[in-house]
């Protein structure tokens, strides 16, 4: 391929991550995930990281506050299938427009600080934007109970052309209906277009000012560069990300609601991003799905399951195990989240992707004859 | 000495850091593709100095100006912009990036400006600006060590890639901190015969050293610099022989 478009590695990593993700239905199945509800989310989380790693990982901004973001691409993604059309194509559109300006105007203002004090604004004003979702902003929102399709919405476009409906609406794309895997593929189309963009970002000479900021943004001012619109940037590009996945989530389940913009959804997609490898390509994937699998698998056990599964063992020490156990299953995963979470900090600061470096380093070793002085002292 | 063209002009300066004086009353005018050394014992205010000159400290009082432009005000991208480029007493750096991308770096911040959303190409295919980087990392005798990270550089490595960087954007005023503070008499030497290179090349340069050997073989004109004042100022032979300077500062550094 033209070396202008893209190099050999990151055309290899595309065609390999396209296709790990088209075949999910297929590996997950045997590992009790392949149905299209969590594949769904699998790939909107997975936006969701992209887009939140080229603001932390590349640029070296933490947010607290991308769920703002996500919230502001859902609702507008449901009121456009309210007011103008069920297709899903100018719901996205428009999500993504909005959430870029929302966030433009807000990572103006964060962006006057750098380090804790930008995370801190950036979670001040996303808890402003959740409480506001739930106040005054509720003509627009619906408040606590959430933004959804009714059979009398306008939907202006689809009584132009003079499409009607008969039950409860449901979100097409060219008239026909996004749901089950049909859904998962839709999303997947756009989780894979979101990590080509990505691609292209990290290894364009923008790209790489953005990783100097994240090294010496000192440095960078004194070499000439204004870095304030370049943070500025990324912060519009992660929050663009961010509306595109929300909008994805309103598509798929036409439901928006306040609690998407609460502060523990901008820490989920950060841990994502830390469990994966922050400034890693697809860390950030690899600790969406890790995070969304997990969810789904250990907030769905209960005490009476792991009874179950526990029946073999004695008296007393069944029921033992099944006491402790519960504490970290169903409501109480967010504790193993927490602890598998301080693990990986402490152990593996590059997260998953440092992992799967290492034992590849690993192996390489093995083979080859052990070397008297670290390869970065050699030039020496 | 012929008067020529006054490029940097630095106007009745002083920086106060709450009681301490650090800089007082500094006038000071730099000629056109001249070097000019600053010397001066530790504290004296030379690093402030320059710190003013490149907008990361604003002064007290007074004013900077260059080529005509008031300098004070400005931002250090703006300064930078206009044609100033420093090294630091202590090193500059990105260090997680490689040596090559360092380099890279400032040559883009010339070519496109302080901002430019350059997504839609990547950097394989930047081959001008890659090959003006090696060929930079060739003057300074890096070019083995391009696809290093910066970080795990040497000292003395690290101060020559800085300089490189500096270089490459073919500033109109170089400012060099102690740029060969750390390394040994070889990397010294090479680095002065580097700063002679380019002294051909007509670009102006303010250099604070301490090293005595590398001021008298490279300066046109020392400012000695003591307790936030200039102390004396001239021609190398007219400072070696000034007896103020000798008991400042010559007397107990050699
Ligand atoms: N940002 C600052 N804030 C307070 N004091 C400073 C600052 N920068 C330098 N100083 C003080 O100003 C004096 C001159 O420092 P400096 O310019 O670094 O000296 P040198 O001539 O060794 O480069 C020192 O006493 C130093 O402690
Ligand atoms: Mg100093």
């Amino acid at each position: 391929m033209n070396a202008n478009l893209m190099s050999r590695n990151d055309l290899v990593l595309l065609l390999g991550f396209s296709l790990v993700v088209l075949t999910m239905p297929i590996w997950l199945a045997p590992l009790g995930a392949g149905y299209p509800d969590l594949l769904q989310r699998f790939m909107i989380y997975g936006i969701f990281a992209v887009g939140f790693n080229i603001l932390f990982g590349l640029t070296g901004y933490l947010s607290f506050g991308h769920a703002a973001f996500f919230g502001v691409g859902s609702y507008t993604a449901v009121w456009s299938l309210k007011l103008l059309t069920l297709d899903a194509i100018p719901a996205m559109v428009l999500a993504v427009i909005i959430s870029g300006i929302f966030a433009l105007i807000i990572g103006f203002l964060c962006l006057r600080r750098s380090g804790i004090y930008f995370s801190i604004l950036t979670l001040a004003f996303a808890q402003m934007s959740y409480n506001l979702a739930y106040s005054v902003l509720t003509p627009i929102t619906n408040g606590e109970t959430g933004l959804q399709l009714t059979l009398s919405d306008p939907r202006v476009i689809d009584a132009a052309v003079g499409h009607s409906f008969v039950g409860q609406p449901i979100p097409t794309l060219f008239g026909t209906p996004i749901g089950g895997y049909a859904g998962f593929y839709f999303c997947a189309a756009f989780l894979i277009i979101a990590f080509f963009v990505a691609q292209r970002i990290a290894g364009s000479p923008f790209g790489m000012m953005l990783k100097a900021i994240k090294s010496n943004q000192t440095r960078m001012q004194f070499t000439g560069f204004n870095t304030r619109p370049y943070a500025l940037s990324a912060f519009v590009i992660s929050g663009m990300y961010a509306g595109l996945a929300g909008a994805l989530l309103a598509v798929t389940d036409p439901l928006a609601g306040a609690e998407r913009m609460q502060w523990t959804a901008s820490g989920e997609v950060v841990l994502m991003t830390i469990l994966g490898g922050v400034g890693t390509l697809v860390g950030p994937v690899i600790g969406a799905w890790i995070i969304k699998y997990f969810e789904n698998i250990l907030s769905a056990l209960n005490d009476n399951i792991l009874a179950r599964f526990f029946d073999v063992l004695p008296d007393g020490v069944d029921s033992f195990l099944v006491k402790v156990i519960g504490k970290f299953v169903g409501d109480g995963w967010h504790l193993t989240l927490g602890l598998v979470f301080v693990i990986i900090v402490i152990f593996l600061p590059g997260g998953i992707m440092e992992g799967v470096r290492r034992i590849a380093a690993a192996f390489r070793n093995r083979g080859s004859t052990p070397r008297t002085s670290n390869q970065t002292q050699a030039a020496e | 000495m012929s008067n020529g063209n006054i490029v940097l002009h630095v106007a009745d300066v002083h920086k106060r850091f709450g009681g301490l004086h650090a800089l007082a009353d500094i006038d000071l005018a730099v000629e056109e593709g001249k070097t000019h050394a600053i010397i001066g014992p530790n504290g004296a205010g030379k690093s402030t100095l320059l710190n003013v000159i490149i907008g990361k400290l604003a002064p007290t009082s007074g004013q900077v100006i260059f080529d005509g432009t008031i300098l004070t005000g400005r931002k250090p991208f703006q300064i930078n912009q206009l044609g100033i480029a420093r090294v630091f007493q202590t090193p500059e750096i990105f260090a997680d990036l490689s040596v090559l991308h360092n380099v890279m770096i400032p040559a883009l911040a010339r070519r496109d400006g302080m901002f430019k959303l350059n997504m839609l190409r990547t950097l394989e295919s930047e081959t001008a600006i890659r090959a003006e980087a090696e060929h930079m990392l060739e003057d300074v005798g890096m070019i083995a060590r391009k696809d290093m990270m910066a970080g795990s550089l040497s000292r003395g490595d690290k101060r020559r890639m800085e300089l490189a960087m500096c270089l490459i954007q073919h500033p109109r005023l170089l400012l060099l901190d102690e740029p060969t503070a750390g390394m040994s008499r070889h990397d010294t030497n090479t680095t002065i015969e580097l700063l002679k290179k380019i002294k051909s090349r007509g670009m102006t340069k303010v250099i604070i050293e301490h090293d005595m050997h590398v001021v008298f073989s490279l300066a046109d004109k020392i400012s000695v610099l003591a307790q936030g004042r200039i102390i004396a100022d001239g021609t190398p032979d007219q400072v070696r022989g000034n007896p103020k300077v000798q008991e400042a500062y010559l007397g107990g550094a050699h």
